[in-house]
This record gives C-alpha cells, structure tokens and sequence, in this order.
C-alpha cells in the first residue's frame, strides 16, 4: 500500500510533487546514509578482543581514506597519467604515450615560459607586499584608538569573491580616449594630475601584469594584517615594557622585539598567501583572459584542458603547478605544528 | 534490546522506501516499445509520423540561454503535446567545455545542440555520436551541401543543422547616411571609396569604421570573423576550405595578402575606432558595445553578424527607413559567386532510441523550422524548404535570403570549424595580439601556425 501510493506519487509530472519526490530522494539518502552508520558501528561496538583495534582503526580512517583516494589522489594519478600522453580532448579513443614531450614543450615554448615567468613574478611579488601591507596596518592600528572602522574597511575586501573583485577593478582600469570623458577611476586620477594622455592600462605590458597583482594584494591584505595583528597582540606586555626601559622604541622594537615574536605568524601568512597566489586564476581569467602578456600558468592549464583541448599539456602544467605548491604545503604545515608544540 | 528493534524496524521502513523510490526512477517502456502506434487526429495529425513513444523524455543540452531558448520550448510544445514525448532542454554558457564533461563522464544528453563542426568532430571521434534516422538523413536535403558536410565527420553524416546565422552584414544607420548623402555600397569598392569620403569628411573622434573584439574567455572572435570573410570574398570556397584543413597556411601569401587588406580597413587608423579612439580600442572594447556609436553619428559602418541585432538599446527602430539597419557586404573579388560566411547549430544524437530520433527527424523538418519562426524574430534557417514569407523581421529575411541561396558560396566561421587548439586558442589570441599588443601579421601568422596540433 505504502509502496505503490509513494510510486503514485513520484511517477506524476506536476512542479509540486517534483518537487515532493525530489525531497523525498533526498530524505531517503540521509536516512540511508544514517542507517549505513547505525549498523557500522553496532558492528564495531559488538567485536571485541584481537580485532577490535584493527576495525576501529578501518571504521575511522576509512570514509577520509576513501574520500582522499576519490577526490584527491585518483585524479592526481590519472592527470600524471594523462601528462605523459598526446591526449587533445577528453574521451580521445586512442591516444599513444609520448613520454616527457609535454614537460619539454612547457619549458621551451616561449609563450608557457612568459606564464612561468609572470607567474613566478607573482609568487616572489604578492605574498611579499601582501604581508607588508598587512603589517604596516596592523601596527599602526595596535598604537590607534578607535579601530573599528579602518580595520574594517581594510577587512571588508576579504569578503569579495575574486572575480566581483576583478570586475570591479577592470571599471577602475577601462580606459577612455583623453578627448572624451573618463569612465576608468586610475584614468581620471592620473589625468587630474597632469598626465595627459595615459596608457591604455590593461594591454600595456608589463605595468598590466602588475596592475592585477594589485587586485589580489587588496584582497589578502585584510587576511594579513588580522592574522598579524593578533600576533602582535598576542606578544606579552610585559617584554615591550622591558624592551622599552631598555631604551628600545619605534624602529627598534619592531625590528628586535616583535618581528622575532611573531615571526612564524608572518611565515604561515607568507605561504598561505603564496600558495594562493600561484593558483592564480580567477584575476587573470576575468579581466584579461590571459591576453596582452598577462597569462599565467593556472589560467593556462584551464583553457588547455577545457576550451583549446590540449588536454596532456594541461595536465603537465598541472602537475608542475602541483609540484612547486608541494615544498610551500610541506613548509607551511611543519611551521604550523611548530608553532603549535611552543604553545 | 529494545535499540536493536528500533534499528531494525528503521531499516525495514528504508527497505519499502529504496525499493519505491528505484523503481519509479526508472521509467518503464513506454506504449510504443513493441505496441501498437496511437493514430493522432485533428491538429496533432500532423505529427502522426513521431508517434509512438508517449510517456518519454529526451534530454537536451546546449549554448542557447533564455529568452532564445524559450522561444525553442514555445516551438515544440504542440510536438510535445501530442506526442506525450518531453524534450527537457538546459542550456549552459560554458557549453564548449561542459559537454566534453559530461560525455567523458557516461553523463551525456540525448541530444546535444553543437554550434562549431569543430566540436562536432571531437565528439564523433569519442565514439559516442549516434548516426541520425533515415528519415532526417533525408531531410538534409533540404539544405545546401556544404551543410551536410559542416554535419559530418569523415565523411559520415551525423548531424542535421537547427538555425542559422549570416555574419557577411555590415551595419550602420540609414537615417545618417540619408543626412550625409550616402548610399548603400554594392560593390567592394563602392564600399572602400565610401569609406575614404566618410573619413574625409568625418571630425573628432568620429570614423567610418568601428569595432570591439572584447567577448570574456572568446576575445578576438570577431576580428576572425573579419579575416575570414576577407579570405572567402578574395579567393572563394576552395582556398577557404583548404585554409580549415591547414592546407593552406596562416603564412601562406594568399592569407598573408588578406591579413594586409584587414590592416588596410579594419587596422587602419584613419578609418577607426569610431567613436571610442584609437585602433588598439578595438582590443578592449567589448563587441557587445563595439556598434552603440553608430546611433551617435560617432562611427559608420560596422562589420557584425545577424545576432547583433540583439545588441541594440531598447528602442532602437531595425530597418531599412530607421536607424540601424545592415546591408550584405560585398565580395572583394567581383569573380567569387555571392560569398556568404555564417554560423549554426547541429543537432547532435548521444542516444538512439525512438523518442530521440523522433525528436531529431522533428526538429529537422521544414515545418519545425517554421514553428519556430512564428514564436519570436532572431531566428533563422538555412532549410530551403521554410516558407521565406513566415519572416517578419527585416534582418531575419536579408539573412534568410542569403542563407537559403542555393546559388551563394556559403561558408561556416572558419575558426569554428578549426581544431579548438588553433580556433578557440591561438587563432583569437593572434587577433588580440594583432589588434591590441601591435603585433606584425607575419608573427602572428607563424604563432598560429606553429600551434597547429598535429
């Protein structure tokens, strides 16, 4: 009765009770999903003696192993596979192994060495004036009253996906004959200075490439300095105080006394800006697409595997790209265990 | 003890529940699977030849995004009707790169609506492509030869064509020429001559020429549109084709010569960017604003396809009295036989099941084609059966006239047809760079040529 009134139900086409069976899918994986538990641990809890470790040890690792293995480490060997290949397009019948072909193609053709180059320019650049600026905010806001409303305003960009940040940003830079007037704010400024006749910013190389490397530094920057502002916080009273009746002030304490306080804080921001800024992507793709000298690797893998179908040159500049993030993760997480056994 | 009655009368419950919810998933057979064919009566007689597979639904995915693809959903929903077959239509903006997905994925649509042979090609070498009905085989012909060949791979025929649109137009403002004492070109010198009077007599930032290459991830495209048509109107359809296949070269003389004749209209300062600036605007102005200054007297002439039509302000009046219009643009060389560049759809089969073909021998049909027409302007098609009367828009019929000329040398966007490599890749970014970085035809030639995938 239950069965066939409940198939009744789901067999009509109305919106309505599309969208009943739709919830009713969905109420049914939960419970299942709830129910697969249920008897995983009422299993578990029942085994005793030898076993029990081993099958508490499966039943915890299992479901992230399983995960990592889909979602991570499948797909990594399958783009290591597919770097080795002349595959063009996805779902290629025959494709025929060319060994390194690909990884030599990247680092001779002149145009993947300008993406290598830029996004090398990137890596050193960004995460260096990200944490500069950051800095600076934070310790000009630790000796301001009333903090609110800065922080905030150097906070709130963090909050902007990157592309809303780049359509924004390509107005401030859309360029407008001198003759007419200015729709583009950098065009209008400058012009009200004196500058007569500005370049068209965003297909004039190189100043294009650092123009964007702005966008990303506006966003982390908010990140950077709460980040690095609560490490500065966190640094005991009591060492400024006696760093100060030792005579040391402005320059001097930062230099001697918080920089080496908080010196982890400013490397994992270092990194974690740094591994966000090599997959650099959104920035380059919204505003220029890649054009004008601007491109990079990231952007680069995109298009070759998913619009200009060079599948195996993609997937070699991924796996380039993964094995330069690889050293910074390591870095980055062995700092992070360091700072945590100090505590 | 009660917990484990608990578990165990939820898990009987989950039972019922998986069981109903598996089998209502999975449709069963609909009437037509072996039965006997309905007869339809009254108006739905007209569709007596797709009959049979009522209670089915066919899949279809493609790049046409509301409102063009509710005017596709007006035009079946009669076939639908009586029928009982539900085409259920998704269009997506990143198409290009989401069908390969999916199909890769085991996840593809019965039917895809593919705009580039290109693409089309790729999909068929997947394996994957079902070859059409006998019966839209048959309704192929219909349209010119070079459509069935834009439709097949190897030499097989695959896919029918949908819509079609013109890009050999020129727009501009009948109102402004009318003022000035222009008259409409006819020929392509009467059009370059028009062109050094306009920008004789044209002042500030005013040109006879604009244009916008800005399009997102498809920068460039309309500049290929530009290079094309200079290449189909000076050498014709064979040296076109062999361009396509990479039998003529990006470096070759011939499209060497036609690159030089675009730097002399389309790259040449004193002819534009009306209305906006320079010639490197035309790289960053978007091809959606590239016409607007053609309303403000700012600019003459425009080089766009049908689809354009769009992109005019509300209330903006289309036509040969009001003020924009188009007019075709004439062949460099007077020898080549009407010259016509255009783009399309093509219906592409993942399944072969009945309801699909049904579907696919509907949509190939004259009297789709006309269903179609009747629910909103901005669509045409290269079917040389349709009723050219049914058009009401004045675009739509200068266009249907050239597309449905079996006499024209029609051609498809060549970057369309191109590896993706070359037609989405290097073939845009070489125009970008021509246009914006000031790049020499000759380097951008050896760029695109050298990233031809072999």
């Amino acid at each position: 009765m239950l069965a066939s009134s409940v198939s009744g139900l789901l067999t009509d086409t109305s919106p309505v009770s599309q969208a009943a069976s739709t919830l009713f899918g969905v109420v049914v994986v939960v419970a299942g999903f709830v129910a697969i538990l249920g008897v995983v641990f009422l299993v578990a809890g029942r085994v005793t003696g030898r076993l029990q470790k081993p099958v508490a040890v499966v039943i915890c690792l299992g479901p992230a192993l399983f995960l990592l293995l889909l979602g991570l480490i499948i797909p990594a060997v399958v783009t290591f596979n597919n770097s080795l290949k002349n595959q063009q397009f996805l779902g290629q019948l025959v494709t025929k192994y060319v060994g390194l072909k690909n990884y030599t193609f990247a680092f001779t053709d002149p145009y993947t060495l300008g993406s290598i180059f830029r996004t090398l320019l990137w890596l050193i650049i960004v995460p260096t004036l990200t944490v500069a600026v950051g800095l600076s905010a934070a310790l000009l806001l630790n000796r301001m009253k009333h903090t609110a409303v800065p922080k905030t305003l150097i906070f709130l960009p963090t909050a902007i996906s990157f592309v809303g940040a780049s359509v924004i940003w390509s107005y401030v830079y859309s360029y407008v004959t001198p003759t007419q007037p200015q729709t583009g704010l950098l065009s209008a400024i400058v012009m009200k200075l004196g500058w007569s006749n500005p370049p068209n910013w965003l297909i004039s190389s190189p100043v294009n490439t650092f123009l964007l490397m702005v966008i990303m530094i506006w966003i982390q920057a908010g990140f950077a300095m709460v980040v690095l502002g609560a490490a500065l916080k966190s640094i005991p009273d009591e060492i400024i105080e006696s760093a100060r009746l030792e005579g040391a002030d402005g320059w001097r304490l930062f230099r001697s006394i918080e920089i080496p306080m908080i010196r982890n804080t400013v490397v994992v921001v270092l990194t974690t800006v740094m591994i966000t800024t090599l997959k650099v992507f959104d920035i380059v793709y919204t505003v220029t697409n890649g054009n004008f000298d601007t491109d990079v690797l990231a952007r680069q893998m995109y298009a070759d595997m998913f619009t200009t179908s060079q599948v195996s040159r993609g997937s070699a500049l991924a796996v380039i790209i993964f094995i330069v993030v690889l050293p910074l993760m390591i870095y980055n997480i062995r700092q992070l265990r360091r700072e945590r056994s100090e505590r | 003890m009660k917990k484990h009655t608990i578990l165990a009368a939820a898990a009987g419950v989950l039972a019922v529940t998986a069981t109903a919810a598996c089998s209502s998933s999975t449709p069963t057979p609909a009437a037509g699977g072996g039965g006997t064919t309905p007869a339809l009566t009254g108006d739905c007689a007209q569709f007596q030849p797709y009959a049979g597979h009522s209670g089915s639904t066919v899949t279809m995915f493609g790049s046409i995004l509301s409102p063009e693809s509710d005017s596709l959903n007006t035009s079946w929903a009669d076939f639908q009707k009586c029928t009982g077959i539900k085409i259920q239509y998704t269009g997506s903006n990143t198409f290009e790169s989401d069908l390969p997905v999916k199909v890769n994925g085991g996840n593809a649509p019965n039917l895809a609506i593919i705009p580039q042979p290109g693409l089309l090609q790729q999909m068929v070498s997947t394996g994957t492509v079902k070859k059409p009905p006998a019966q839209t085989v048959q309704n192929e012909g219909n349209w010119s030869t070079v459509w069935k060949n834009y439709g097949s791979a190897d030499g097989t025929f695959y896919a029918a064509p949908m819509s079609a649109n013109m890009k050999s137009l020129v727009w501009y403002s009948p109102k402004y020429f009318a003022s000035k004492g222009y008259t409409v070109p006819t020929t392509y010198a009467d059009l370059m001559t028009l062109s050094k009077k306009m920008a004789a007599n044209m002042t500030g930032t005013a040109k006879p020429w604009c244009g916008g290459i800005g399009s997102g991830t498809a920068s460039g495209w309309p500049a290929t549109d530009w290079l094309e048509e200079t290449v189909l109107g000076t050498y014709g359809g064979q040296v076109y084709d062999d361009w396509i296949s990479h039998k003529v070269k990006f470096a070759d003389p011939q499209i060497q010569a036609a690159m030089k004749a675009v730097e002399g209209w389309m790259l040449n300062p004193a002819w534009v960017n009306g209305g906006v600036g320079n010639v490197q605007t035309i790289a960053t102005t978007t091809f959606q604003n590239a016409g607007l200054p053609i309303l403000k007297d700012q600019c003459g002439m425009l080089q766009q396809a049908s689809f354009y039509e769009a992109q005019w302000p509300k209330g903006t009046k289309v036509g040969p009295d009001g003020d924009v219009f188009a007019f075709y643009l004439p062949a460099a060389n007077p020898s080549i036989k009407t010259p016509v560049e255009g783009g399309g759809e093509f219906v592409t089969a993942f399944a072969d099941d009945g309801a699909t073909q049904a579907v696919q021998n509907y949509l190939s049909s004259p009297q789709w084609a006309q269903s179609r027409i009747k629910v909103a302007p901005g669509w045409v098609s290269a079917n040389e059966k349709v009723d050219q009367s049914l058009y009401t828009d004045p675009i739509d019929k200068i266009s249907a006239k050239y597309l449905a000329d079996p006499n024209a040398t029609f051609r498809f966007d060549a970057s369309d047809s191109m590896p993706a490599a070359v037609g989405s890749g290097t073939f845009w970014k070489g125009m970008v760079d021509w246009f914006g970085s000031g790049k020499s035809a000759s380097a951008v030639a050896q760029e695109i040529d050298a990233s031809w995938p072999n």
